[in-house]
């Protein structure tokens, strides 16, 4: 059964449409790429998904239910802006995951900061960017999760960190869950991705699989999706 | 093993000829035990089903076999080996004479010239 499915989904933000008519599924297994440029609404999509914000029409599906606190427990969310309280230090933020949610790995979380040589006792204000980035990342991909939404996770991070980002994605993979992606920056997750979602004016353009893309295109998802997305 | 990936190509299938060549030209020798799919997916910095998707079609081609527990191995068969090799290296000489033929040499030509080099 699909993890994510999305049924004639509408959003409207007063006059403004942000999603129209979405139907898609995503299934247990599969890495996505949720790709599309600035404002097309792949933020809004991933909120719905969360039940931050309510469809205007159509239904969004977790696990067959509408989101709500059953599907929190299934859904690893990482926000497409800082959200973690910058007082708190890594172990306290560890703790504050392990009170949380019940699927949270306390330790795998420890060794993978102790892999990135990220000192527990420092606080998030006292981090760089980059290694607040790290930190929210491995919070979110150590829970065991059944679909996981990463929102630009790899917005405004060094090609070192992407790389770190993109592996711990890779070694976290779990046949059982779905991982969600959405970026604009196509070229960097192209490799790790079994499918792609085009979204474009709140309208799914396109749903398919990365090799298929570059099997018949015979380019990569990056050049179509400038073909596609031709300013 | 080199894990850079052209555009223009399926990248599951520039994983099955990065691993073919590995094994025809020894780097994976016969009987040699496999990765796992998901360090092999860690070590190319590729999807996994990706990577299962190239070494089933490397499995379908008889280079490599997997056994049930104890995971995949390069195929012990060396006359598949050789097979393979044998069609990589015809591959190699037919783009080889299609880029001497563009310069105006023909079959004898290319035999002089190979000659004259020794």
């Amino acid at each position: 059964m699909a993890i994510l499915e999305c049924k004639g989904l509408s959003k409207r933000f007063g006059r403004i449409q942000a999603l129209e008519d979405i139907n898609l599924s995503i299934e247990p297994g599969r890495v996505v790429g949720l790709l599309g440029p600035n404002g097309s609404g792949k933020t809004t999509l991933i909120k719905l998904a969360n039940g931050l914000l309510t469809p205007t029409a159509g239904e969004i599906l977790i696990d067959g239910r509408a989101p709500g606190k059953e599907s929190k427990a299934l859904v690893s969310y990482l926000p497409d802006k800082e959200y973690l309280p910058d007082w708190m230090s890594a172990r306290q933020l560890m703790d504050f995951f392990a009170d949380f949610y019940a699927d949270f790995d306390r330790e795998r979380a420890g060794e993978m900061l102790t892999r990135l040589g990220i000192d527990e006792s420092m606080r998030i204000k006292q981090m760089s960017k980059g290694t607040r980035e790290k930190v929210q990342l491995i919070l979110v991909m150590s829970r065991q999760a059944k679909l996981y939404l990463l929102d630009e996770p790899i917005g405004g991070v060094d090609p070192a960190t992407r790389d770190y980002i993109l592996d711990t994605i890779i070694r976290n993979y779990n046949p059982s869950a779905a991982v969600v992606i959405s970026t604009h920056l196509i070229a960097d997750v192209e490799q790790v991705l079994d499918d792609v979602i085009f979204i474009q004016n709140g309208h799914v353009a396109l749903q398919s699989s990365v090799d298929e893309i570059r099997e018949e295109k015979g380019k990569s998802v990056d050049a179509y999706f400038r073909e596609v997305f031709k300013c | 093993m080199d894990w850079t990936f052209r555009n223009d190509l399926p990248i599951y299938s520039q994983l099955v000829d990065r691993i073919k060549l590995a094994i025809v030209s020894g780097a994976l020798p016969p009987g040699e035990r496999l990765a796992s799919v998901r360090d092999l997916a860690t070590e190319a910095g590729v999807n996994p089903n990706t990577m299962q998707r190239a070494l089933q079609e490397l499995e379908r081609q008889g280079l490599v076999f997997s056994q049930r527990t104890a995971g995949r191995f390069v195929t012990e068969d060396i006359t598949v080996i050789d097979e393979i090799k044998k069609t990589l290296a015809k591959g190699q000489i037919e783009s080889f004479l299609k880029a001497m033929k563009e310069l105006g040499y023909d079959r004898q030509g290319i035999i002089d010239l190979l000659k004259e080099d020794e």
